[in-house]
């Protein structure tokens, strides 16, 4: 690990101290944050009883269904766009646009389609994450280096042969990042949806604690929320790396 | 401008794609609303309709007020702070080093957990919803001011110094030309999600503003003010979208 590393570790470290202090020495009331310590301790208990094990049930069924959604109809879509340039270039305004409106704003109708539940929550995520993923198989199949495109010619490989053994393998890295930003949609959209407006699951989970003013628990909860996430992230970023490596490409 | 005959055709043909597109929207809103019925989806002219009606009322405009209030502080704060950072970090080597993996980072957790934080730091007021939509606008103004200020050319830098530029001189000839097109790109997301930020913020634990009317407006299951409020807040945020999307455009074409 570099300099950089090290003092970044330091910072973090350092503003975790800080906090701990402020909070127990009453700079910052126990109304407003709960000091880092008692959030872990608090982490441990929710973990160990069991207690959140059906909402954190609900909310993954929830995120994995909406990112397969995602991950599949997005490959599809972009396939099919990429392969047609006419409908690329009529969309490229739809593609520019979609992040820039706030999905939320939909949920409610969302609610009075599909009534409270599961439903609203997997199609909310689904439209966030379909994009990236869409965007992402465009990006990768643009990107195939032509070289290899040519040794398929000289083989003589047919269209079915050239996009699974050359365009898709030499698009994957793109597909890959892809996958990890359709994870990170859908479980803030289901996130986002619960804490807003549902009956259960981590999303509810927080806002109900927020709303019952049980503070330690809500921190607990919520690095629960953030923790799931980094893992995710990390396996897949880890998974890309040495995908990368084994590629040459780093 | 000799360019000129060159980009219109290209120009037309993305406004006649753009419409393209609506038409298409349009088409299949309609299609869904009137096999969902009113109960679930009103039609795009009702939606229209009822849009304009609402606009038409003295009760619509304080909320309208509030959201835009909020909006705009949360949008001013988020790319001046973002600059700010991202000029101070970009500019020292080290520092940005440290610091951008921790902003990286900020910027893919799901930042809508943290919003109970944020309401008991901040109380229920205004004040949370404007510190939120900073909060999520003000990571990306900083992650491309970092690094648009990090790649500035040093070679431009030094022939500058050569050329006897002032430090104020190289800042305004050199540093802001190099920079502009990456940071008006981070702008441009930062204020989309700065958008998001107050919007979440609006619609959890809010009395007023527009997500507030959303949210009363599903407890008297009032399908046509979702609707509406959901038409005028996604053409506002398009709108914004496309005039920053324009600009950035132009901007990286110059290079």
């Amino acid at each position: 690990m570099g300099k950089a590393g090290l003092i970044r570790i330091a910072v973090i470290l350092a503003a975790v101290l800080a906090l701990e202090i402020a909070c127990r020495t009453g700079a910052v009331p126990p109304s407003a944050v709960v000091p880092p310590s008692a959030m872990l301790a608090s982490v441990y208990e929710i973990l160990t009883t069991g207690e959140i094990a059906h909402d954190l049930r609900l909310t993954l069924t929830a995120v994995v269904i909406a990112t397969i959604i995602a991950i599949v109809g997005g490959f599809f879509a972009g396939l099919i766009i990429h392969g047609l340039p006419r409908l690329r270039r009529t969309l490229a305004p739809l593609l520019a646009a979609y992040y820039a409106i706030p999905h939320l704003a939909f949920y409610p109708l969302l609610i009075v389609v599909f009534g409270l539940g599961l439903g609203p929550l997997i199609v909310l995520a689904s439209l966030l994450g379909i994009m990236a993923m869409i965007i992402a198989t465009l990006d990768g199949l643009d990107h195939v280096p032509r070289v290899l495109l040519r040794t398929a010619a000289v083989l003589r490989l047919n269209r079915w042969s050239e996009m699974m053994l050359v365009r898709l393998p030499a698009a994957f890295p793109h597909l890959l990042s892809g996958i990890k930003l359709a994870f990170s949609y859908a479980f803030i959209g289901v996130v986002a949806g619960e804490f807003i407006l549902s009956t259960a699951g981590l999303g509810h989970a927080i806002s109900f604690a927020y709303d019952n003013f049980q503070n330690r628990r809500m921190y607990g909860l919520i690095l629960i929320a953030i923790g799931l996430v980094t893992l995710v992230n990390t396996t897949l970023l880890v998974g890309e790396r040495r995908l990368l490596t084994r590629r040459g490409m780093r | 401008m000799r360019s000129n005959e060159a980009i219109q055709p290209s120009v037309l043909l993305r406004w006649g794609d753009g419409l393209l597109v609506l038409l298409a929207i349009i088409a299949s809103w309609q299609a869904l609303a009137l096999w969902g019925g009113s109960d679930v989806m009103t039609t795009p002219i009702e939606t229209v309709r009822h849009a304009v009606q609402l606009t038409g009322q003295s009760r619509f405009w304080p909320h309208f007020r509030e959201t835009a209030t909020a909006y705009s502080v949360a949008a001013i704060v988020a790319v001046l702070g973002g600059l700010l950072m991202g000029i101070a970090l970009g500019a020292h080597r080290l520092t940005g080093e440290v610091f951008e993996p921790i902003f990286v980072a900020l910027y893919s957790i799901p930042k809508v957990t943290l919003y109970p934080v944020v309401l008991l730091l901040f109380g229920l007021g205004i004040e949370a919803k404007i510190a939120f939509g900073a909060m999520h606008g003000i990571i990306p103004v900083t992650i491309f001011t970092l690094n648009a200020v990090r790649q500035v050319n040093r070679t431009w830098l030094r022939a500058g110094r050569a050329m006897g530029l002032s430090p104020a001189q190289s800042i305004l000839h050199i540093v802001v030309p190099a920079t502009i097109p990456e940071i008006v790109s981070g702008i441009r997301i930062g204020l989309s999600l700065a958008l998001l930020g107050t919007m979440l913020g609006e619609l959890f634990a809010s009395k007023r503003g527009l997500g507030f009317l959303l949210m009363s407006a599903i407890d008297v299951h009032d399908v046509r003010t979702i609707m509406a409020i959901a038409l005028l807040i996604s053409i506002f945020a398009w709108a914004m979208n496309a005039a920053m999307l324009a600009i950035d455009r132009r901007l990286h074409q110059r290079i």
